[in-house]
C-alpha cells in the first residue's frame, strides 16, 4: 500500500488518542474532525471535567464574578470522542503504540497527540504545602478553593511569587479589599517575562493599589498552628509575616513524568518536537506517529533563531493544536510549520497588559508610544539591532503593527515617529533582564537555545 | 485603466453599486493618481494601516494637498467646536474617548446599552405602528418613516434630551446630517449658512442642558459626561459639546444607512428575510455580515502619514492624505471567500465595517443592537414587503453611502 492509501485508511478507520483534555487537546480534536478524521478518537484527561478555560480562574473567578465550574470551553463542533476523564495516563509504549492508564488499562493508537500541559509548581516543603490555607492556582478546583478562602475575608493573604498569575491574584485580593503581601525573589514583579524597566512600572502598580510588595526576598518556610492551619511565613530577611492564606505562585512544571522511560524526548523543559509538532525521541530522531501541542511542547521557531520555545500561552495552545492535527492527517509535503508569534495577555490592577514576540530575548527597550508614568504605553524590545518583542499597557490596539515589525525583523530602535511619542521614548534603555545563569521562577517563556542542527542536544530525565 | 477611478467612485452615478469600481481599484492596492490621496483598497493593507502608529487622524498633520475632494470634514467639522476624539491622536484621543466611555460601556458601565433594549424595542414598535396607522401600504418610504427617525430618537434618550425637546433636536439633526450629503444643485453659501445656524442652535441648546445637568444630574449620559469624575478628571463644557455633537452625528447617519442597506439587502434576498422572520436570533450574525457586505461608512478619508511609509511596495510620503476604502477591503477575495455573496452564516467575519484599531466605532454596541432590533421587527411585521425601485435613489455622499429613500409596498402590517 502506498503512503496516500495508508493516510486515507487512517482517516477512515484509524485510532487517534489525545492525552490531555484541556484547551490544546480539545482544539486538536475539533480540528481532526474538521479535516475529515472519521476513525476512533479517544480523549484522556486526568481531571474529571470536560475541557475548561483557565484565564478566568485567576481573574473573574477570584473576584467572585464567575464560578470556577462555569468556564467550560465553548465547542467549535461535535467531536464524537470516547472520553476517559479522571484517570491520568501513566506510561507510553512507543513500540507497541499503547498509552498506559493509571487504572491499569491500555489504549492503542495509530497516532498520538500529547497535550498534557503544565501544573502549578508546588511549595517545595510537602508538610508546609499541606497546611490548611496554602494554595496553588492552576485548576478549576484550585480556583474554587482559593475563591472560598478569599470570600471568608482572611486578615492577610501572602502571595509567593510576582509573575503574571501571582500579580493577578494580588490584584484580585485588593479588589476584594483584602490585605495582601507579595513576596518576590527578583527586584520587581514580572521581571522574568518583561525585564526590570517594565517590572518597575508593575511594582508601582502593586504599591499604588495597596499591595505590600516585598522584592529581593524569599519565603524560607511556612508555619502552621496546632490545628494545621497556616499562620505565618518566615522570610529571608529574618522577619515573620502573619497570613491566613498563602498562595504559592512559583510558575509551572511540565507534565512529562508519565513519559519517563518511554524513550520519548520528554523532560522538565517539555517535550521536544519539530516545527511540525512531531515529537523527538531521546536520540533526537523525529517520530512519525507522536505529536505534541500546547504548554508541554517545545519547538524550534524560525523567527527566533530556531530556538526551542516552550510557551504557556493560550493562543499558542490553540494554534499549535490546529497545526498538529492538520499534520497528523497530512502527507509530508502538505504539513505546515507552527510559526505562531508568541502573544499573551494579563489583566491586573485595572490595566490590560499584552505582549507579542519574545520580550525576554530583548536586551534593550524603547517606549515608542505613551508614557510609563501614565501606565499607558507601548514598549518595544530590541535584540541585536532588530525588534524582537513588544509589550503594551492599556494600548493593545497597536499590537498588530508591532507583531508585523517583529515578523519583518524591523530595525531597532524604531526610527520613525509615532502618534504618541514622548520625550522619554527617544532613547533605548537596558531592558534589565536578570542574569540568565541565575535560576529564577516563573518566566512565561523559556529559551534553551539549541538549533535543530545541533547534535549535542542533551536529554535530562530528572525532574526538579 | 485606473485613471479617473476616484472621480468615478465619487460620481453620483456609481453610488448604487460602487463594488465593480472597488474591484478594479484592488488591482492596485495602493493607488495614487497625480496629487490626489493615496487610496488603499485591500483588506490586509487597510487593516495594517488602521493599527499603524505612523498614521494620524489629526488633520493638522496633513500637508495641504490640492485635489483631495474629500478634505472637508465628515462629521460636520466646525470652527465653533474643538475637534472631537474622532479627529485626534493619542494621548488626547485616548483621554477623551476613555472619559466618554465611562458612562457608555465596560468596565464602568457594562450594561448601559443592553439596558436600553426594551426602550429601543418600544421606539421600533411605535414607528411601525405609526406607519400602519397613517401609511399607504402601497408606498412606504422606509428611510423617512423608519430608519431616519429611529436613531435620532435613540440618541436623544441616551443623552437625556427631554421628550418635549426631541422634535427640535430632530430638526437640527436633519439639517446637520443633510450637510454631510452635498447636493450639487444647492447653493453652497446658503447651505453653509443653514448648517452653521443649526450647529449654533444645537450647541447653545446642549450647553444649556449641560448647565442644567451639572446642577441636577439625572444619570443620563449628558449628566455623566458633564459631571463624571475619573482618573482623567472632568470634561470641559466645550469637550462635552464636541463629544455630544460627535455622538449625534457619527451615530446617526451611519445607523440610518445600516438599517436601510440592511432592508434593501434582505428585500433583494427574500430567503434571508424569511429566515429572519422565523428566527429573530439570526439578526445578530446577519447584522455582522451586513457590516461587511454593505458598510454604512464606505471609506475613511481622513488619515495622514507622519513619516514615509511603505505599503504593498509603494512608498507613501510623509504628510500624504490616505483614503482607506473599508467597503473594498470587505470584499477582498484574498480575505473573504466569495466576497460578493451575502451570507449570514459566513464564519470568521472580521470585517472592516466598524473600522479597527483605536478609532474603531465607538457606538458599535448600540448600532448593532439598533440594527438587529429594527431588522428583525421589520421582517416580522411587514407583510410581503416588495421593493418599488431597485436600485433606490441614493444620497449624494460617497463616504456615508446609503439610499435617500427606500420605497416599498406591503400587503399589510402585522399587529405588534
Amino acid at each position: 500500500m502506498n503512503g496516500d492509501g495508508a493516510l486515507e485508511q487512517l482517516k477512515r478507520e484509524g485510532r487517534i488518542v489525545v492525552v490531555g483534555a484541556s484547551l490544546a487537546g480539545l482544539r486538536a480534536a475539533e480540528t481532526l474532525r474538521e479535516k475529515g478524521f472519521a476513525g476512533e478518537l479517544t480523549m484522556i484527561g486526568d481531571e474529571p471535567y470536560e475541557p475548561y478555560d483557565r484565564p478566568p480562574l485567576s481573574k473573574q473567578v477570584l473576584l467572585g464574578m464567575a464560578t470556577a465550574d462555569g468556564t467550560a470551553l465553548p465547542r467549535r463542533r461535535d467531536i464524537d470522542a470516547k472520553w476517559r476523564l479522571g484517570v491520568p495516563a501513566s506510561g507510553l509504549d512507543m513500540a507497541a503504540r499503547r498509552v498506559r492508564m493509571a487504572d491499569g488499562d491500555e489504549v492503542e493508537y495509530d497516532r498520538l497527540l500529547i497535550a498534557t500541559g503544565v501544573r502549578a509548581r508546588a511549595w517545595p516543603n510537602p508538610d508546609e504545602a499541606a497546611l490548611d490555607g496554602v494554595f496553588v492556582l492552576r485548576t478549576r478546583g484550585d480556583a474554587a478553593a482559593l475563591e472560598r478562602a478569599l470570600a471568608a475575608g482572611p486578615g492577610r493573604v501572602l502571595v509567593i511569587g510576582a509573575g503574571f498569575t501571582g500579580s493577578e491574584i494580588a490584584s484580585a485580593c485588593r479588589e476584594r479589599g483584602l490585605a495582601v503581601t507579595v513576596a518576590e525573589r527578583a527586584d520587581a514583579p514580572l521581571v522574568g517575562a518583561l525585564g526590570g524597566v517594565i517590572g518597575a512600572v508593575a511594582a508601582e502598580m502593586h504599591r499604588e493599589n495597596g499591595v505590600d510588595l516585598r522584592t529581593g526576598i524569599m519565603v524560607t518556610s511556612l508555619e502552621g498552628d496546632s490545628s494545621g492551619r497556616v499562620r505565618a511565613a518566615h522570610l529571608s530577611d529574618g522577619t515573620t509575616l502573619e497570613a491566613e492564606v498563602v498562595v504559592v505562585s512559583l510558575g509551572a512544571q511540565r507534565n512529562t513524568e508519565w513519559l519517563t522511560g518511554s524513550g520519548l524526548g520528554a523532560g522538565p523543559r517539555g517535550i521536544a518536537c519539530d516545527a511540525g509538532c512531531r515529537a523527538f525521541d531521546i536520540w533526537g530522531i523525529v517520530t512519525d506517529d507522536i505529536y505534541v501541542a500546547g504548554d508541554v511542547a517545545r519547538s524550534p521557531h524560525a523567527l527566533f533563531g530556531y530556538q526551542f520555545l516552550s510557551l504557556e500561552h493560550w493562543g499558542n495552545a490553540v494554534a499549535q493544536a490546529e497545526t498538529a492535527a492538520h499534520n497528523m492527517l497530512s502527507r509530508s509535503a502538505d504539513r505546515r510549520p507552527h510559526l505562531w508569534v508568541p502573544a499573551f495577555w494579563s489583566s491586573q490592577f485595572g490595566v490590560n497588559i499584552k505582549s507579542v514576540g519574545v520580550p525576554s530575548m530583548g536586551t534593550e527597550i524603547v517606549i515608542t508610544q505613551g508614557s510609563r508614568a501614565e501606565r499607558r504605553f507601548v514598549g518595544v524590545y530590541g535584540y541585536q539591532g532588530r525588534v524582537i518583542g513588544a509589550v503594551t499597557f492599556d494600548q493593545c490596539r497597536w499590537l498588530d503593527f508591532y507583531e508585523q515589525q517583529i515578523e519583518r525583523t524591523a530595525p531597532f530602535p524604531p526610527p520613525y515617529p509615532t502618534v504618541d511619542r514622548r520625550p522619554e521614548g527617544e532613547r533605548p534603555l537596558d531592558a534589565d533582564f536578570p542574569d540568565p545563569s541565575v535560576p529564577t521562577h516563573g518566566p512565561t517563556i523559556t529559551l534553551s537555545g539549541y538549533s535543530p542542527a545541533d547534535r549535542r542536544m542533551t536529554f535530562t530525565p530528572a525532574h526538579n | 485603466m485606473t485613471q479617473g477611478i476616484l472621480r468615478q467612485i465619487l460620481d453620483y452615478s456609481s453610488r448604487a453599486n460602487p463594488y465593480p469600481l472597488y474591484e478594479e481599484l484592488r488591482k492596485t492596492p495602493v493607488f495614487h493618481d497625480g496629487d490626489g490621496p493615496y487610496v488603499v483598497s485591500t483588506y490586509h493593507e487597510i487593516k495594517g494601516l488602521l493599527h499603524d502608529p505612523r498614521i494620524s487622524s489629526d488633520a493638522r498633520n496633513l500637508t495641504p494637498t490640492a485635489g483631495d475632494p474629500l478634505s472637508q470634514a465628515d462629521e460636520g467639522g466646525s470652527e465653533v467646536l474643538p475637534p472631537s476624539f474622532l479627529k485626534l491622536d493619542p494621548p488626547d484621543h485616548d483621554r477623551l474617548r476613555r472619559m466618554t466611555n465611562r458612562p457608555f460601556g465596560p468596565p464602568h458601565s457594562p450594561r448601559r446599552v443592553e439596558q436600553m433594549r426594551g426602550e429601543l424595542g418600544g421606539i421600533v414598535t411605535g414607528l411601525i405602528d405609526t406607519i400602519a396607522a397613517k401609511g399607504d401600504p402601497n408606498r412606504i418610504d422606509l428611510v423617512e418613516e423608519f430608519s431616519y427617525p429611529f436613531p435620532v430618537t435613540v440618541i436623544c434618550r441616551l443623552l437625556g434630551v427631554p421628550p418635549e425637546d426631541e422634535a427640535r433636536f430632530h430638526v437640527w439633526a436633519d439639517t446637520l446630517a443633510a450637510s454631510l450629503d452635498p447636493d450639487p444643485d444647492a447653493d453652497p453659501a446658503e447651505r453653509a449658512k443653514k448648517t452653521e445656524g443649526a450647529r449654533m442652535e444645537l450647541g447653545m441648546y446642549l450647553a444649556g442642558l449641560i448647565e442644567e445637568r451639572r446642577k441636577n444630574p439625572t444619570g443620563d449620559m449628558l449628566s455623566e459626561l458633564a459631571t463624571g469624575q475619573g482618573p482623567d478628571g472632568t470634561m470641559s463644557t466645550m469637550e462635552v459639546l464636541s463629544t455630544a455633537a460627535l455622538l449625534l452625528i457619527a451615530g446617526h447617519e451611519t445607523t440610518v444607512n445600516l438599517i436601510t442597506n440592511g432592508m434593501l439587502t434582505l428585500l433583494r434576498n427574500p430567503e434571508h428575510l424569511d429566515r429572519l422572520r422565523s428566527d429573530p436570533d439570526v439578526a445578530v450574525p446577519m447584522v455582522e455580515e451586513l457590516l461587511r457586505f454593505e458598510p454604512p461608512v464606505q471609506l475613511l478619508p481622513q488619515r495622514s502619514t507622519l513619516t514615509d511609509i511603505e505599503v504593498a511596495g509603494v512608498t507613501i510620503p510623509k504628510g500624504s492624505s490616505l483614503w482607506l476604502i473599508l467597503a473594498s477591503g470587505n470584499r477582498d477575495p484574498k480575505r473573504f471567500e466569495d466576497p460578493d455573496r451575502f451570507d449570514p452564516d459566513r464564519p470568521d467575519v472580521q470585517h472592516l465595517g466598524l473600522g479597527s484599531g483605536i478609532h474603531s466605532c465607538f457606538g458599535a454596541p448600540l448600532a448593532r443592537l439598533e440594527a438587529a432590533l429594527a431588522l428583525s421587527e421589520l421582517a416580522r411585521r411587514l407583510e410581503n414587503p416588495r421593493l418599488l425601485e431597485d436600485p433606490p435613489p441614493y444620497r449624494q455622499n460617497a463616504v456615508l453611502r446609503g439610499p435617500r429613500h427606500l420605497p416599498v409596498a406591503v400587503d399589510g402590517i402585522r399587529a405588534a
